[in-house]
């Protein structure tokens, strides 16, 4: 019989944990030995995996966004403004969220499996045993790789979504890819540009972390990682949500 | 006797004396009032036991019975309810997180799955402790000890394998050259040999015996295989449902009228 209050009581008592899971990370993040070597590999691992993928979906999204839109605007024989619209819409938000949820699939859910799998096969008390923090090794390292990569991947699906855009604006008409930047950038300044860019660092925090606190508090057998690995995911993916709405409350206040 | 180095954590007694197992020094580990219950189930109740040093205890006792949590509240991995547990003088369950550390570097735990690091090879995995504890180690002397340890273990031609390519026996004994090549001056095994055959079981319990004596370890071993707690126990503790019902040599056990003592012994 599933009841509403021991459920409730669980969330809430996750989320504690969640929140002290992340205050350790700033107790730690600055504690040596500083691993480089690790964190970069880390980097290369969250960066170089999504790549792909991201650039795919952001061209793929700057491209529809733009054919969608010309029939409304063509009809105000508004077409000049379409470059400046999408490249508003994928800076300030499209890009940014996009990006955020496909890291929250593809690296959100190998963290949690990762950690999971270290942690039903002991491997994460042997470090704790060998006087070796595992929350220093294996936490810190992710988390800082996820915050710092997810930006970089973000300004890389911008690119790529407002090419999409410029390979669809040229289906009915003739530009240069100059004209078009400087159609779309116009539009563009630094009050869209700065809390966009800022949130990404939320994102990829909230994306690491969350994967990794999924990981290393599973117990029990196997069937657990597979059940973190998919917790991860689904509570990434609506931390990035949580986090945009509070981001576009934020700059709203500022813009007034 | 082999070479000490001055990175050595803890420097073996080099004079070759043999260590009386039931000698008259401190002991190594001192447990007093011990329980611990996982919810309404308890697991240990009211434990007591001391290891000497050099001493080799082994722990016997059925599935469940509680073995495993006893020795994993030795090293701090699970915290007892109520009771006493020094280790080398201090109370494991009142230190900071650093002293604690400290006490680990000095403890070895084999663990009951072996628990190498599959995304790391042999030689990481070996050479994972040494760049933790001494990162000023030299390169040379770090793989000098590697491959000490390998040879121990009899596993040379394994360096450049991952975990995952290497039989249960074979992963078994490179956690063991893991834990000892920080040479720890306790080791806890947590049943070295279940799940092999008796061949290899036998190795291990060999190779347990060798180590201890090379390095003078004094040990805590949990098992419910009689042939390796016959060649390795000093004296044996047996656990029945989170209680020690019966301690003595091997020999005293054997002879017991107790039916449930007894039936360890055919
Ligand atoms: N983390 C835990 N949460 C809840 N119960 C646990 C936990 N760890 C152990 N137990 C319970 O404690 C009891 C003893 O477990 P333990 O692992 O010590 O057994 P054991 O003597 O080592 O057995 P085996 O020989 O099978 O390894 C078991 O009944 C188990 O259900
Ligand atoms: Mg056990």
């Amino acid at each position: 019989m599933l009841t509403p209050t021991p459920y409730l009581k669980k969330t809430f008592y996750q989320t504690g944990d969640q929140i002290a899971f992340a205050a350790r990370f700033f107790r730690e993040v600055f504690r040596p030995p500083y691993q480089w070597r690790e964190i970069i590999f880390q980097c290369y691992l969250v960066g170089y995996k999504s790549l792909l993928l991201i650039g795919i979906t952001g061209f793929i999204m700057g491209l529809v966004l733009t054919i969608q839109t010309r029939p409304s605007m063509a009809a105000f024989g508004a077409e000049s403004l379409i470059p400046g619209m999408v490249s508003v819409s994928v800076i300030r938000e499209i890009g940014p969220v996009i990006t955020a949820l496909i890291c929250s699939g593809n690296i959100g859910s190998r963290m949690g499996a990762e950690l999971g799998s270290m942690r039903v096969t002991e491997q994460i008390d042997a470090m704790e045993v060998s006087a070796v923090n595992p929350y220093h090794f294996l936490v810190v390292k992710r988390v800082l790789a996820t915050t710092l990569m997810i930006p970089l991947l973000v300004v890389f699906a911008d690119s790529v979504g407002l090419f999409g855009s410029y390979v669809a604006m040229n289906i009915h008409s003739r530009s240069t890819l100059y004209h078009f930047f400087s159609q779309a950038m116009g539009k563009i300044d630094f009050g869209d540009i700065f809390p966009a860019f800022v949130k990404t660092f939320f994102f990829g925090f909230a994306i690491g972390i969350i994967g990794c606190f999924k990981g290393y508090h599973v117990s029990g057998g196997t069937e657990s990682v597979g059940k973190a690995a998919n917790s991860a995911v689904v509570s990434a993916s609506l931390a990035v949500f949580v986090i945009d709405m509070l981001a576009v409350q934020i700059t709203d206040l500022f813009n007034r | 006797m082999m070479p000490e180095t001055e990175n050595d954590i803890a420097p073996a007694p080099t004079d070759g004396e043999v260590l009386s197992p039931a000698g008259q020094e401190e002991p190594v580990v001192e447990i007093t009032g011990v329980s611990k219950s996982f919810g309404e189930h308890p697991v240990l109740k009211n434990i007591a036991l001391q290891v000497r040093k050099g001493e080799n205890l082994v722990v016997l006792g059925k599935s469940g019975s509680g073995k495993s949590v006893l020795i994993k509240c030795m090293v701090g991995l699970e915290t007892p309810d109520e009771g006493e547990i020094r280790v080398f003088g201090k109370n494991i369950v009142d230190l900071s997180y650093r002293e604690l550390n400290e006490v680990r570097v000095r403890v070895g735990f084999l663990f009951q799955s072996g628990a190498l690091y599959d995304s790391m090879t042999v030689r990481e995995n070996l050479s994972f402790p040494l760049k933790m504890h001494h990162k000023s180690m030299p390169y040379e002397e770090r793989d000098r000890r590697i491959h000490e340890m390998l040879d121990n273990v009899g596993l040379h031609d394994a360096v450049d394998q991952m975990p995952s390519e290497l039989s249960g026996g074979q992963q078994k004994r490179i956690g063991l050259a893991r834990t000892l090549i920080l040479r720890p001056e306790l080791m806890l095994y947590d049943e070295p040999t279940t799940g092999l055959d008796t061949g290899t079981s036998h190795e291990i319990s060999e190779l347990i015996l060798k180590m201890q004596r090379k390095y003078k370890i004094s040990s805590i071993l949990i098992t419910h295989d009689m042939a390796c707690a016959k060649m390795t126990a000093d004296r044996i503790v047996m656990l029945k449902q989170g209680e020690i019902v019966a301690e003595g040599s091997y020999e005293e056990l054997e002879k017991s009228k107790d039916e449930w003592i007894h039936s360890f012994f055919i």
